[in-house]
């Protein structure tokens, strides 16, 4: 078993009208066995959102990392961290340690400072990929493409975006042992952020 | 290979561990206690290798005394010394990786949280609040039972009763043979021994 698949998880990605929706499982395992089921991978910063899936210790050890960037950002900067900005600095992190990497593959999504939507994707050594539609990452990555690829149109509003990203993930999950066990889905517009649990299947 | 388990109920926290200190054919001592104390109200349940369980819990239990030393007595929460506890096997993982897992058990008065709280914490760093667990092969008998048994608002008595019905589970139905286990309870009274199998003495 690859060392990206030691925990497991699943996150997705997607921009609306206005807004963006980020999704994760809460499962967090040992290989075949499930410890616990409030794992959380989707972390906040402001208005953007960065999920990282891939092995559990270095997602906390970023998720720390990011706060302190973050906050040295906002200190000497007097202004937020913009998704993009944000995006950059994980990329540099991640390359940082090219030849010893961190065992993650995170996605960032968000508004920017025109309250536009902003998604990014990348691979562990930080390579970015940058779209409009979705991202997705972690041991379900098959499935949850092809989800995505079908349930997804443009310009959903945030009630239809939450209902796609749902059932695009549970769909996903239900047929990957490494990952479900509970949902998280926050939805992020001008306004604010939307955060709910999904009842999923818990096996 | 050690076991190691914990039950947190409404007052505390249970932790017990076997006390075997064995190596290939070899039992080099079977009063061996592998519960440290950390603070007046956290211990520490560690499974792994004699050398680095010694080792790790030792270089924990004096640095957050000399948090305490320092900070003219002030006491760590328990998720903070979880995760302290964390990034010390964090950090350590690139360079020269403690090989344990642990479980940290604490109470926080009332001011704080006014119960027990159990952190899961495997040899790769990733933390988990937990309501119950297990490390080792230990696990695979246990987690069941626990899962059925455990509930919210335990006392003291019921949770012993379930950490007692997985020992003997493991007596049934696990290979290796772990006559002596130690049981402690971390509550407002501080961090104290149950009951022994063979009295660790000086150790």
């Amino acid at each position: 078993m690859s060392i990206l698949e030691y925990n497991g998880a699943a996150i997705i990605a997607m921009t609306g009208k206005n807004c963006v929706g980020i999704a994760c499982d809460t499962r967090l395992g040992a290989q075949a066995q499930t410890v616990s089921c409030d794992f959380r991978k989707v972390f906040q910063f402001n208005k953007s959102f960065v999920g990282l899936a891939g092995l559990a210790t270095d997602v906390q050890t970023m998720n720390n990392l990011l706060t302190f960037r973050k906050n040295l950002y906002e200190l000497r900067e007097e202004r937020e961290m913009t998704p993009r900005v944000l995006s950059n600095l994980l990329s540099n992190l991640l390359y940082e340690k090219r030849f010893g990497p961190y065992f993650i593959e995170p996605v960032v999504a968000g508004l920017d400072e025109n309250n536009e939507p902003f998604l990014s994707g990348m691979d562990l050594i930080g390579a970015p990929v940058y779209t409009d539609d979705f991202v997705v990452s972690g041991t379900a990555t098959g499935n949850m493409y092809g989800m995505c690829e079908t349930l997804y149109k443009k310009d959903m509003e945030v009630e239809e975006l939450f209902e796609t990203l749902s059932q695009a993930l549970l769909a996903s999950v239900d047929r990957d042992a490494l990952s479900g066990w509970g949902a998280t889905v926050h939805i992020v517009t001008k306004d604010g952020v939307i955060s709910r649990e999904l009842k999923a299947r818990m096996d | 290979m050690d076991t190691v388990i914990g039950v947190q109920y409404e007052g505390g926290v249970i932790l017990a561990a076997d006390q075997s200190n064995a190596r290939s054919i070899l039992t080099y001592q079977s009063n061996l206690d592998k519960i440290t104390k950390l603070s007046p109200s956290s211990a520490l349940a560690v499974s792994g290798p004699n050398s680095d369980l010694v080792n790790f819990s030792e270089y924990i239990s004096k640095n957050i005394s000399l948090y305490q030393l320092s900070n003219d007595g002030l006491q760590l929460s328990t998720h903070a010394q979880a995760n302290y506890c964390r990034g010390e096997l964090a950090t350590a993982l690139r360079k020269g990786p403690y090989q344990v897992n642990c479980l940290l058990g604490g109470y926080d008065a009332p001011s704080g949280k006014g119960k027990g709280s159990l952190y899961w914490m495997d040899n790769y760093a990733a933390l988990s609040k937990v309501n119950y667990g297990c490390q080792g092969y230990a696990s695979n008998f246990c987690l069941s039972i626990m899962d059925r048994d455990w509930t919210e608002g335990l006392d003291q008595d019921q949770a012993v009763a379930i950490v007692d019905k997985c020992i003997r589970e493991l007596e049934v139905r696990f290979v290796m043979s772990q006559p002596n286990f130690i049981v402690k309870v971390v509550d407002k009274d501080g961090v104290r021994t149950l009951k022994f199998g063979a009295d660790p003495a000086d150790n």
